[in-house]
């Protein structure tokens, strides 16, 4: 009768595994962003830092900004991370969220070939488009109705055209920011990123990356990060006293230097400005 | 290539040097797997058995509707529980979004109907002259019930293997229900969409190496559990 035994013991360890893996801690904030400040590690970064200075633990998931946005509107999370301003200034008005408060910014740059194809190098960001549509060549958009996917629409629009969803030169991911961009360098197509994230796929590429950055520098292009706090009105039972501290504590002196002083190669990824 | 070669050598260094995020990441797919393989077995086995051994009406279109949930997609999967366990839904008081048991009980609902279908095929297998045997040599209801059981252990054992299968290496569900949070919710299989995601193939590579390596540990346990 070993095997029955043996049976047992098995089954006995599968219970001990599957017993509930302890209740966490209340002092635990739930936060959604957007997969740029996960992918370049800035949160691996900032996070312990955040639970040495207010002893609370941080915990987030990384998505587009607009999943980021519902699950601060069905209450999944305590607080945002997120970066689509416009998107954002909306949300409070329809009364999810209750403040926002800007915390760091980047630009968003559009890179392609080092051979630069449509040659779109130095031009503004609005012929830069143009060039691209009418020689078609491959555009690699998010297509995720991320903040990055917001602005690049935006940008479309601004130059005077209509999204040019449905052509053939024109592809949506889907994916996150480092993903798209992999897909252009296999693509030879141009793209649009924030540049930390693009800074981060050049410190992969050893500093000599495929794609380099054509278009940049035009003040549209800012890409600016705000810390939102959800409505205690429509969440009620959210962390809204840690949510407040985690907001304080990124525009607070301490982590406004942290993320000065985070740098890729060199570089710096987020530039603070918390007022 | 290169990122083939650096991903089995990284394996080796992420599992031998202790990597405390790939060991909560493996502990967490250890957890979750054999919790749901505990409940989807505990609720399949017996509705496998009902399904084998019984004749009732609406049993062949039962074992459609059964066969059909074997193709139920994990991302639709994961979609659905999220919906009920959402703050917004209806069992959103429980808190289980972003938890391990919330992803498993997706796993559960993807390995269910595994057990149970490959259960009920084997009971039905079972050949109807053993059961006249029991019953002539005397058997009461019960032991011929347990009997028949231990005789086709082996084919249930073969769709437990499968489910586990299953529940082992989906990332639809962990990602949408788990939400990826790293030291609670990660996985391996979530850890590796998301090193795919930041351009770092050969750590990804070196978790697919792992999970395998974790599979093999299983089956190969069953599999001396089997020859004793």
């Amino acid at each position: 009768m070993e095997t029955k035994k043996l049976f047992f013991i098995l089954i006995a360890i599968m219970f001990a595994l599957c017993s509930p893996a302890g209740v966490f801690a209340s002092d635990t904030l739930m936060m959604a962003t957007t997969t740029s400040t996960d992918n370049t590690g800035l949160l691996d970064y900032l996070a312990p830092h955040f639970e040495k200075d207010t002893g609370i633990k941080l915990k987030w998931t990384a998505t587009g900004t607009g999943k980021a946005l519902k699950l601060g509107e069905t209450c999944d999370v305590d607080v945002l991370l997120v970066h689509a301003p416009p998107a954002e200034k909306k949300y409070i008005e329809k009364g999810f969220g209750k403040a926002r408060r800007e915390v760091m910014y980047n630009d968003f740059v559009i890179i392609g070939p080092k051979n630069d194809p449509a040659a779109v190098k130095g031009q503004s960001i609005q012929d830069a488009l143009k060039t691209i549509k009418d020689k078609q060549s491959a555009f690699i958009s998010r297509g995720d109705d991320s903040g990055t996917n917001k602005k690049e629409k935006l940008l479309w629009k601004n130059a005077g055209m209509q999204l040019p969803d449905k052509e053939e030169w024109y592809v949506q991911t889907g994916q996150g920011m480092l993903s798209t961009i992999n897909v252009a360098q296999e693509r030879g197509g141009y793209t649009m990123t924030d540049r930390g994230t693009y800074i981060k796929y050049q410190s992969q590429k050893g500093g000599d990356a495929p794609l380099i950055v054509l278009v940049d520098g035009d003040a549209v292009l800012l890409n600016q990060y705000s810390v939102l706090t959800l409505s205690d009105k429509n969440c009620a039972k959210a962390q809204h006293e840690l949510a407040i501290k985690f907001s304080d504590w990124m525009a607070g002196e301490n982590a406004q230097n942290l993320i000065k002083d985070f740098r890729l190669l060199g570089k710096r990824l987020f530039i603070p400005n918390a007022k | 290539m290169d990122d083939i070669v650096a991903g089995i050598v990284k394996a080796f260094e992420l599992l031998f040097s202790g990597d405390e995020s790939t060991w909560t990441a493996v502990l967490a797919t250890v957890k979750v797997s054999t919790c749901s393989m505990l409940l989807s077995i505990g609720a399949g086995l017996p509705c496998g058995f009902l399904l084998g051994y019984y004749e009732f009406r609406g049993k062949q279109h039962l074992r459609t509707v059964l066969d059909t949930m074997l193709a139920l997609p994990t991302v639709f999967i994961g979609l659905v529980v999220f919906a009920f366990i959402s703050n917004q839904g209806p069992l959103g008081d429980f808190k289980l979004l972003f938890s391990l048991t919330g992803i498993a009980i997706g796993q559960t609902i993807l390995a269910f109907p595994i057990v149970t279908a490959i259960t009920a095929t084997t009971i039905e297998a079972v050949d109807p002259l053993f059961k006249l045997t029991l019953v002539s040599l005397g058997a009461g209801k019960r032991n011929i019930i347990a009997t028949c059981l231990w005789e086709v252990r082996y084919g249930i054992l073969a769709g437990a293997v499968t489910a586990y299968g299953r529940v082992l290496t989906e990332v639809g569900i962990s990602m949408m229900v788990g939400g990826n949070i790293k030291w609670h919710t990660r996985t391996v299989t979530t850890a590796i969409a998301l090193e795919t995601g930041k351009g770092e193939f050969a750590n990804g590579i070196a978790l697919g190496i792992i999970l395998i390596t974790l599979a093999f540990a299983v089956n190969l346990s069953l599999s001396l559990l089997r020859r004793q």
